[in-house]
């Protein structure tokens, strides 16, 4: 009896709980549902007594966000793209090979860890202006080098007799073997460049090269009128990582259970 | 072998080059500009340690710096008993566990341009859903963003909420780590739950917890994001923090030498939080 009695609670505690963390965003799109008469009428309402669909077509069209969303989904490819290629390089090579100074490479790569980029934000927008240096992460490198120590080095030796060349082993089989941490990689890389936000505001300067991020919040005064429009554009911008969310939900726990236990 | 020495090298290469030319470089050039008078066009002219100076006798700086301090004393305490206490009841076996644990992470996954401005919705004064629900328990409502004395609140409210989940993971992956039999050997002992969470559980969490109070701490003093656009900083100076102060001095102001020694101030401040990290985290569990 007890035990059902405690069950009840802890419960009625998670439910409270989930309605409260759900409840922005299901205000978010509460709101963007509601056509512009039912806004501001008290009480409020969640399910609104029209359905302003609408709303999403008007947002989407109040501002150049197609071009937004399109700069946004190439800037997170490509920054994860060349991370992907970069950082299993080289978290290959410190894992797999012996040479000079490898120790004191390696923690040149840690130590900037320690870096905050708010830090050399200054710089890197006199130098670089344009340029985007959003492959700088050492979190990969480190994933791949930890992951790899536990693979055999004999399937490696056995490629080197067979006459296969280093280039060739890293592709054909450490790439392949390599897959859950790229998976991982790619994941945590898409969404911190998708949902980036100081470094576009800093560099971006002309409108049509604009993040979504940064449209979103530039225009909040500009561009839109209301707030259903804020919002339903807010809920269009979640749907990629959404759609992430829910289909690589393991490695997400994954990730962080990687980085964050060490 | 020699060659494969090569090999390694044109591996790590690349990396190298960008780690070289966007992390290294910059702090060497922050550091650099800490020392100049420099507003990007024109020449820049050396001030010594003048910039370092002029920040310890500038107000300002000590207001972003005690409403930081503010907000990490508000986010990391609060946030991560909450996060210890929702991962100690999500380890247990629970029906739907999973479902809770993917609801509570949600958050995290999104923009905080875009959670920002749906609280910010939420915290408006006539017409948010916040102060409608007060006015339910007939309290007066309250100005969150446009009162000083609230919108700092407002903000630490909105970003406990936002890493909740994070934290939740590491602490729920501290606890898988947790050998079964520790729990049974305690069982047999016929030891109690609050017993088994002080005697048990807290000993062996205390490197993760240690880990996410150093993290939470090191991003709590990285905030910048929804101050921007929640409150701009604002009202008056109320919730301006380190990095917009940064911010506004570089890019508003164009005090881009003043703005760097702030920068290396900050660096400064952080590395201390990281060496501690280091220190109890021994570089050795890294390698």
């Amino acid at each position: 009896m007890k035990k059902y009695i405690v069950n009840f609670i802890i419960y009625t505690f998670l439910i409270i709980l989930a309605v409260i963390i759900l409840f922005p965003f299901i205000w978010m799109l509460s709101t963007a549902l509601k056509p512009a008469e039912e806004l501001f009428s008290l009480p409020a309402r969640i399910i609104p007594k029209h359905f302003a669909f609408e709303n999403f077509k008007i947002a989407w069209s109040s501002a150049p966000f197609s071009r937004f969303f399109i700069n946004s989904l190439i800037v997170a490819l490509s920054a994860t793209f060349i991370t992907l290629i970069f950082s299993s390089l080289a978290g290959f090579a410190f894992a797999k090979y012996n040479f000079k100074g490898k120790e004191f490479l390696f923690i040149c790569f840690l130590a900037t860890l320690m870096i905050p980029f708010q830090v050399i934000l200054i710089p890197n927008f006199i130098i670089l202006a344009k340029l985007k240096p959003t492959c700088a992460e050492a979190f990969g490198i480190f994933l791949i080098r930890q992951y790899l120590y536990s693979i055999p080095n004999e399937l490696m030796e056995s490629a080197r007799i067979d006459g296969c060349s280093e280039l060739r082993i890293y592709w054909k089989i450490i790439l392949p073997l390599m897959s859950p941490v790229l998976a991982v990689i790619t994941i945590f890389s898409f969404m911190w460049r998708w949902n980036d936000f100081i470094w576009p505001l800093i560099v971006i300067d002309q409108e049509k090269m604009f993040t979504l991020q940064l449209g979103l919040a530039r225009f909040k005064g500009e561009y839109f009128v209301e707030w259903s429009h804020i919002m339903a554009m807010g809920i269009l911008s979640i749907i990629p990582i959404l759609l992430i969310f829910i289909f690589c939900q393991k490695y997400f726990v994954q990730g962080i259970s990687l980085t964050g236990s060490k | 072998m020699k060659k494969n020495n090569l090999i390694a090298y044109l591996f790590i290469a690349p990396s190298l080059i960008i780690f070289l030319l966007f992390m290294w470089l910059p702090l060497i050039f922050t550091f650099f500009i800490s020392f100049y008078d420099w507003k990007i066009t024109g020449n820049p002219e050396f001030l010594g340690f003048k910039n370092y100076f002029q920040i310890f006798k500038d107000g300002l700086f000590f207001i972003a710096l005690k409403n930081t301090l503010i907000y990490t004393l508000g986010v990391v305490p609060v946030g991560l008993l909450l996060s210890f206490f929702l991962a100690i009841i999500l380890n247990k076996n629970l029906k739907g566990k999973i479902i809770f644990r993917s609801v509570y992470f949600f958050p995290a996954v999104v923009s905080y341009v875009v959670v920002s401005l749906a609280w910010q919705w939420m915290y408006g004064t006539d017409f948010g859903i916040i102060n409608s629900l007060i006015s339910m328990f007939s309290a007066s409502p309250v100005n969150w963003l446009s009162n000083p004395k609230t919108a700092m609140l407002a903000i630490i409210i909105m970003s406990i909420w936002k890493n909740l989940g994070y934290n939740m993971v590491i602490f729920l992956a501290g606890l898988q780590g947790i050998p079964e039999f520790t729990y049974e050997a305690a069982k047999i002992d016929g030891v109690n739950s609050w017993q088994k969470l002080i005697k048990i559980t807290l000993p062996l969490m205390k490197p993760t917890i240690l880990f996410v109070v150093i993290i939470a701490m090191i991003n709590s003093f990285k905030v910048f994001d929804q101050v921007f656009i929640m409150t701009g900083g604002g009202p008056g100076y109320s919730s301006m923090v380190l990095v917009h102060y940064i911010y506004r001095m570089a890019f508003q102001f164009s005090k881009m030498g003043y703005a760097c020694a702030v920068g290396i101030i900050f660096f400064l401040i952080i590395l201390i939080f990281t060496l501690f990290q280091f220190k109890f985290f021994k570089l050795e569990e890294i390698h």
